[in-house]
């Protein structure tokens, strides 16, 4: 059923009986062409371009639990491509040009607003750190503005600008196309476009281990049975050390906790992404009324997606003091996703030690907006065996080699990204 | 959480900075550069029990070594950093 | 007016008065929000979040859905206030939300009637034009949802926080927590019982109740004093808990000036408290659940409890003719309590086939009719209730009170890590497995029973006798049918809403929670759960006990950020961190620079400078003779013990073993990774004493680094760290005149023979035993003056004081930058974690004959690549214009994006020795590249300076200066 207004008005005059699923609850069969293992947003779009973009058969996305269980329906929502080093920056700027068509796209209204994301400056070390990212945007034709504290105010006037301010606003950065999308419908949008397609997905199939020709993988078990397969790509992330493991790979990976928080419905009080820079801390108002802000890793290794109040305290805190009014709103929910931290802060999309078997992973806070390029060179990979070009930097050897895609300079030190 | 310092008691985990995994052996220097990217980069990256470094950096300042499950956060056991873990107390 | 003659706990003698939607109306003090508009006869008290329908007060708790409200005004704007659990105070404005023009007449109403078009998920099938399209869509349905409007103030009110360790939290003051808090306590145990409500007894002062044959008042009246008499118990009313977190931390909120007309000064709003309990009771209760049928949500429609609730403890009657539909033989009790307080009670409609419980047969006797096996089809009325359509016929009504069931508060419990199982007895989730150490007691463990909450904490005690009652819940799955049949009135979510998305695929409970908003309100869909869950294992077709339950995140009722943040915001965000001498400094008018927590001048203006004229002149001044900095904020540690050498060695990627007695010497350190983490000099004070200086940014992470290796790595090397950072004040003495300068404060021989460049000494300085180094960051000829932080400014003075013959100048942070820069030393913007010795021109420095932090990676392919970015500096080819930092260089004028760029500005500042901006860069093949012509572009302010490549030393590069 394609939607459309007229959909919606002939199935409301229906009583609204008669809507047909958005995509089938699809049986394992014996053998795919290509599984993808995780049916999150970045499984379902790798399955979704592998059916759209590439000639590779039949396509199977296996889901442990239900699709978008994982850090889909996790995170702050935040989309944007101001990233600073090419290999992250033309990544990322391809995924904003499919979020943009997004919606047309997948016949799904993704809610892509693009309302802007403003970064705040709090020194003049920190403005110059931001021209230097700024200019690096705009030479790879990513659009970014660099505002100062005049022009900050005028698009945000509750930020705190008075004198009792620890951290005066110097200024900010801009990216107007940034944006937000609404989650849940990242992933029904594209399971339901890749379904369309005849993509199988498969939910309540946790894979439990590989099928092995050597050093090849041919093939994975599940609680649902042995499926074979041409490849296998995994989109796992927060899991990915632990399904890896099951195949005898130890990645560059730690899985850490990040939380995240929704106030209660408000009307319209902010009108774009802020994020401080004197601390951890990102806002934005979802199109509901909820006021959605995250701040900082809980700091140690955890799979136990709850976090702990100190780093609640610590992430409000930054919220009033970038911008007082908060101190009223009511804290809805906070949860927390399990994020896989990358030894660089980059991920990792390309081939595995093993043959058969590829790695999308390591998305460390960055995997929501990833979402349609991460599926979209994956499925490239996946389908043609080699890296797509805007993937090329993001193998799994650039640590042995020396060169990391380290955008904050942190090291080694995953929770540090 | 509470973390249990050998010096200072349990105290709360605010008191404590994480140092990360503790189950990695630092090669020798003059290891194979193989040995040493393992060491740098690789994780186990358990979903249970992990031997992991703290430092109590708001108290004694002295490392620790803690056992703990990375799924419930439950503390399995924690001693001096420079020592080997017992099985737990 | 509702409000009976007599009765209810309010204070009949302390009248108060409010607002509501700009009327007055008059209350009693004890009144909440709600029981005073219920009083007052206001039924309608708001509209729904979706269709705009007419909503009326429902629940007496924390649980209520629909009388959400504004409270107060301009900075103090409280939006979304349950009306339940606001306690009313003389002077109170509260106003209805989510309607325009008017709460009676409501524009939003269209809402309703368009309602089919506006069926679950709605927005994600149309609106799907890309870019302006949808953001002009977005504008119209993000102005109508929301609900109340927030303040754009700040917030005028304080909150705090405290910690408190107890043996034993119980969390909720009803009859299972009281008995448990007092066996606790007798025990002697230290006990902190907590409630949300102002008073305790949780049902038993909402109720008429019998204990041990007398009012159940009296026997909460005597336990409270038991408790109010230990001393080490502890009782908080008012306060809620919202999260319990890993290992029994449970957070709650206590609200201490709300209820008050004018809080005493000095109080805060809210206070923040973070129990760690040894064993947590948690008896919060349960929540009575509706009944599903048409229009289910009309003004009117009341949960039983909460209607025995008003009358009792308010003395409010909220109808005169009610209809009473339950599944379960408690709303009995409402039948009684409205009979006795004069209301008609028209008909009980009981959806079971029968019921033996006491309380059936007491209404039955008293000739109440009760119609069994009936269930009502509809609702009758708009903005008030007019009637019931039902099994048993129509009956006219104007209070509706309903009973489904009860399911217990399990938030905390769940969020505790505990597991939940389906009771098919009772109907409901109740507690299975708990993790942590926590028990759950009374409704909130399923056992709904008076006689079974007071047995919470009495089981070795022997009982209490209370009356005999039923329970006798018999759920059964909502039937579909035309109206709305409401399963979360509050995010407007009916039956018909779970069946399309059944039909639609979003079939796992979660799916279908996200899909229709099912339990996603401020409310978390409490007074529906059941028949939420009863309605979607039908649909499912699974057996209740099969289906999972959702999950239960903090905090378990919506709280003020402001609790949570405390007072660690504004100014008081983070710690400043001031320098000995910034009392000085202040008194000079100086302008500050943020160095992450530290305050440090950024210049000393004359007159009216600006930032770039003070500095050409401290700088210029100190070059052509002496100037005065401080320096404080670097990172120090002192460093002892015989194997110090050797330890610095295997730290610095230079050799250590060869530094004498009274000399620095600068290091450089790496990370495991080989990339460059901090650099600095370390003196040798004496044999066994060194000590270190780190730059002010990795300070901590230094020491911390130097401690992990001495006692996890190296445990065998005798050396002790400490951080003494803010025990010395530090300030730099530099320029040609810093000798003879300093010469006249100093007891000791400075001459250059003396005490050569890099020489350290101990000695007195202005009278002040302190230290002295021969370093220079400036590059010109330099001392550093340490002292005991407590003589900073007193030694600063003298030195300020003997410095007036010398034309001494003080100078900040932009002249220090600038004279590093036109050193070309590497600074922040250099040492940015991603760049190796070689890139930073000190390849040189890197021993080769021995292991050292870093060593084993150093050698990797891509650090060694010769196109890496390399240290350089620039010059503007026309000698004037600002190149400025942030800039990304091209060997082209022309950009054409995207483009790969060869490296970027770091640091730039006016030499006024060189009369011409300067700037360092790292540039790509920087070496390679010297003499060439590179652009450097700032397409952000469309902006492109041509720039030689030079040396990134622009002054002495000789170093003759500073050795001189």
């Amino acid at each position: 059923m394609r939607y459309s207004l007229a959909s919606l008005l002939r199935r409301g005059l229906a009583r609204n009986v008669g809507w047909t699923p958005a995509w089938r609850d699809a049986a394992p069969r014996a053998a795919y062409d290509v599984i993808v293992v995780g049916g999150g947003g970045h499984g379902l779009a790798t399955a979704y371009y592998l059916a759209r973009n590439h000639d590779v058969g039949k396509v199977a996305v296996l889901e442990r639990g239900w699709i978008g269980s994982g850090n889909t329906g996790r995170n702050t929502t935040i989309v944007r491509s101001n990233y600073l080093l090419d290999a992250n920056a033309r990544f990322y700027e391809h995924g904003m040009k499919l979020w943009e068509g997004l919606s047309r796209e997948l016949n799904f209204n993704v809610m892509f607003s693009q309302r802007g994301v403003i970064n705040l400056a709090h020194s003049k070390p920190q403005m110059d750190g931001f021209a230097r990212r700024g200019n690096a945007m705009r030479l790879n034709g990513i659009d970014a503005e660099l505002l100062d504290r005049e022009a900050v105010r005028e698009k945000v006037p509750e930020l705190d600008f008075s004198e009792a301010a620890r951290f005066p606003i110097h200024g900010g950065l801009l990216q107007p196309r940034g944006g937000t999308a609404r989650h849940d419908a990242v992933v029904w949008g594209y399971a339901r476009a890749a379904d369309r397609l005849g993509v199988d997905i498969i939910q309540d199939c946790e894979v439990t281990g590989f099928q092995m020709q050597g050093e090849r993988v041919v093939g994975v078990h599940t609680s649902r049975g042995d499926i074979a397969a041409g490849r296998v790509g995994l989109a796992v992330a927060g899991h990915t050390g632990q399904v890896a493991a099951l195949a005898g790979l130890r990645l560059p990976i730690e899985s850490h906790l990040l939380q995240a928080c929704v106030s209660e419905p408000l009307k319209p009080l902010v009108d774009t992404v802020v994020t401080f820079g004197a601390g951890h801390f990102y806002l934005s108002q979802s199109d509901r009324g909820g006021l959605v802000f995250g701040g900082d890793l809980d700091g140690y290794n955890s799979y136990a997606q709850r976090g702990n109040l100190g780093m609640i305290e610590h992430v409000v805190a930054a919220g009033v003091s970038m911008m007082p009014c908060l101190s009223r709103t009511r804290l809805l929910r906070h949860w927390a996703g399990v994020m896989d931290m990358s030894m660089d802060g980059s991920p990792i999309i390309g081939a595995s030690p093993l043959d058969g078997l590829y790695l999308n992973c390591g998305w460390c806070y960055g995997g929501f907006k990833a979402t349609p390029a991460s599926g979209w060179v994956f499925a490239h990979t996946l389908a043609e065996g080699a890296p797509h070009a805007l993937n090329q930097a993001f193998t799994l050897d650039r640590f042995a080699e020396g060169r990391c895609l380290d955008e904050k300079g942190a090291g080694p030190v995953p929770g540090a990204h | 959480m509470l973390i249990k310092c050998p010096w200072c008691g349990e105290r709360d985990a605010g008191e404590f900075s994480y140092g990360g995994d503790a189950s990695r052996p630092r090669p020798a220097e003059d290891a194979a550069e193989a040995d040493w990217l393992a060491y740098v980069y690789d994780r186990d990256n358990p979903r249970g029990p992990h031997q992991e470094f703290w430092q109590h950096s708001h108290g004694c300042r002295q490392w620790l070594r803690l056992r703990r499950d990375t799924l419930s956060h439950e503390v399995l056991a924690s001693g001096p950093a420079g020592e080997p873990l017992g099985d737990g107390e | 007016m509702s409000r009976l003659a007599q009765g209810g706990l309010i204070d009949r003698e302390r009248p108060l008065s409010f607002a509501f939607d700009g009327r007055r109306y008059q209350g009693f003090a004890g009144d909440t929000l709600a029981s005073a508009l219920l009083a007052n006869g206001v039924g309608l008290v708001a509209r729904s979040f979706k269709y705009h329908r007419p909503r009326g007060i429902v629940s007496a708790g924390a649980e209520e859905p629909n009388a959400l409200v504004t409270l107060h005004g301009g900075a103090r704007t409280d939006p979304n206030a349950r009306a339940t659990m606001v306690e009313v105070h003389d002077g109170l404005v509260a106003a209805s939300q989510n309607r325009w023009p008017g709460l009676a007449f409501d524009l939003g109403q269209v809402n309703d009637w368009l309602s089919p078009f506006l069926s679950p998920g709605f927005y994600y099938k149309t609106f799907m034009a890309p870019g302006r399209g949808w953001r002009f869509y977005e504008g119209i349905i993000r102005r109508a949802a929301g609900m109340g409007r927030a303040s754009r103030l700040p917030d005028p009110d304080r909150y705090e926080a405290r910690n408190l360790h107890c043996d034993v939290l119980v969390v909720g003051g009803g009859p299972a927590g009281l008995t448990a808090a007092l066996a606790a306590g007798r025990e002697g145990r230290r006990v902190l019982l907590l409630d949300e409500n102002p008073r305790f007894g949780g049902w038993l002062w909402k109720e008429e109740r019998e204990i041990d044959g007398q009012p159940a008042l009296d026997w909460l009246a005597a336990a409270e004093a038991e408790l109010a008499a230990m001393a080490e118990v502890r009782l908080l009313p008012r306060t809620t808990a919202f999260g319990y977190y890993d290992h029994n931390l449970v957070a709650a909120v206590e609200r201490v000036t709300e209820h008050l007309e004018s809080p005493g000064d000095g109080l805060p709003r809210q206070r923040l408290w973070r129990i760690r309990a040894g064993r947590v009771v948690l008896a919060t209760g349960a929540t009575e659940q509706i009944l599903t049928f048409a229009d289910n949500d009309r003004p009117g429609v009341m949960l039983a409890g909460a209607v025995r609730a008003y009358l009792h403890a308010y003395g409010v009657l909220p109808g005169r003719r009610a209809v009473i539909a339950t599944n379960n033989d408690s709303a009995y009790r409402t039948a009684l309590a409205l009979h006795r307080a004069g209301a008609e009670v028209a008909a009980v409609l009981d959806s079971r086939s029968d019921s033996a419980a006491p309380e059936v047969a007491t209404v039955r006797d008293l000739g109440l009719p009760i119609h069994f096996g009936a269930t009502i089809r509809r609702a009758l009325g708009g903005k008030t209730l007019q009637g019931v359509d039902s099994d048993a016929g129509r009956f006219d009504c104007d209070l509706l009170c309903l009973s489904g069931g009860w399911a217990p508060a399990v938030d905390l419990y769940v969020q505790s890590g505990g597991r939940l199982r389906h009771d098919e007895g009772l109907g409901c989730l109740v507690p299975d497995r708990a993790k942590q150490a926590c028990v759950s007691v009374g409704s909130a463990a399923g056992s709904f029973a008076l006689a079974d909450c007071l047995a919470a904490g009495n089981d070795s005690a022997g009982g209490y006798v209370v009356p005999p009652e039923g329970i006798g819940v018999e759920p059964r799955a909502p039937t579909p049918g035309p109206g709305k049949r409401f399963l979360d009135p509050q995010t407007d979510t009916t039956l018909a809403d779970v069946g399309q998305a059944m039909d639609e695929g979003y079939r796992s409970v979660e799916h279908l929670k996200r899909y229709t908003t099912l339990g996603m309100g401020v409310d978390q869909g409490r007074i529906g759960q059941i028949p939420a869950r009863l309605a979607v294992a039908e649909a499912r077709g699974q057996p209740l006990a099969a289906m999972a339950a959702t999950a239960h995140r903090p905090p378990a009722v919506p709280i003020a950020l402001g609790s949570l943040a405390g007072r660690e915001i504004g100014a008081h965000y983070r710690p400043l961190r001031r320098t000995p001498m910034d009392g000085w400094h202040a008194a000079r008018g100086v302008s500050w620079q943020d160095a992450g927590l530290w305050r440090r001048p950024q210049f000393y203006p004359v007159g009216d400078e600006n930032i770039d004229q003070a500095s050409a002149r401290e700088v210029a001044a100190t070059r052509g003779g002496v100037g005065l900095c401080d320096v404080s904020p670097l990172g120090k540690i002192d460093i002892q013990g015989p194997d110090t050498a050797e330890f610095l060695n295997r730290v610095y990627v230079n050799g250590w073993k060869g530094l004498a007695v009274g000399r620095a010497r600068y290091g450089l350190m790496l990370r495991d990774d080989g990339l460059v983490f901090d650099d600095g000099t370390t003196s040798r004070l004496a044999e066994h004493h060194y000590l270190m200086t780190t730059t002010t940014a990795n300070a901590h992470a230094v020491l911390a680094m130097l401690e992990y290796h001495l006692q996890v790595i190296w445990p065998d090397l005798r050396v002790l760290v400490a951080d003494v950072t803010d025990q010395w004040a530090a300030m730099s003495i530099a320029g040609p005149r810093a000798r003879e300068l300093l010469a006249g404060l100093v007891d000791i021989d400075i001459g250059n023979q003396a005490f050569p460049f890099m020489a350290v000494a101990e000695c007195r300085i202005a009278g002040v035993a302190g230290r002295l180094f021969r370093i220079s960051f400036s590059g010109e000829l330099a001392y550093e003056v340490a002292v005991p932080a407590d003589y900073g400014q007193a030694v600063w003075q003298a030195i300020v004081d003997a410095g007036g013959p010398h034309d001494l100048v003080t100078y900040g942070t932009e002249s220090l930058g600038t004279m590093r820069i036109e050193k070309g030393h590497a600074a922040g913007p250099e040492l940015n974690g991603t760049t190796t010795p070689a890139d930073l021109s000190m390849a040189r420095l890197v021993s080769g004959k021995k292991p050292f932090i870093g060593h084993r990676l150093l050698g990797r392919e891509g650090l060694g690549d010769g196109a890496r970015p390399a240290l350089v500096g620039l010059l503007p080819v026309d000698g004037k214009t600002w190149i400025k930092a942030g800039a990304q260089l091209l060997t082209e004028a022309e950009a054409k994006p995207p483009v790969h760029t060869l490296g970027h500005v770091t640091s730039i500042a006016f030499s006024p020795e060189l009369d011409t901006p300067i700037a360092l860069a790292l540039l790509s093949d920087g070496a390679e590249r010297r003499d060439q012509i590179v652009y450097a572009h700032f397409p952000l302010h469309n902006e492109v300076v041509a720039a030689r490549v030079t040396s990134a030393h622009f002054i002495d590069p000789d170093g003759e200066r500073m050795r001189g």
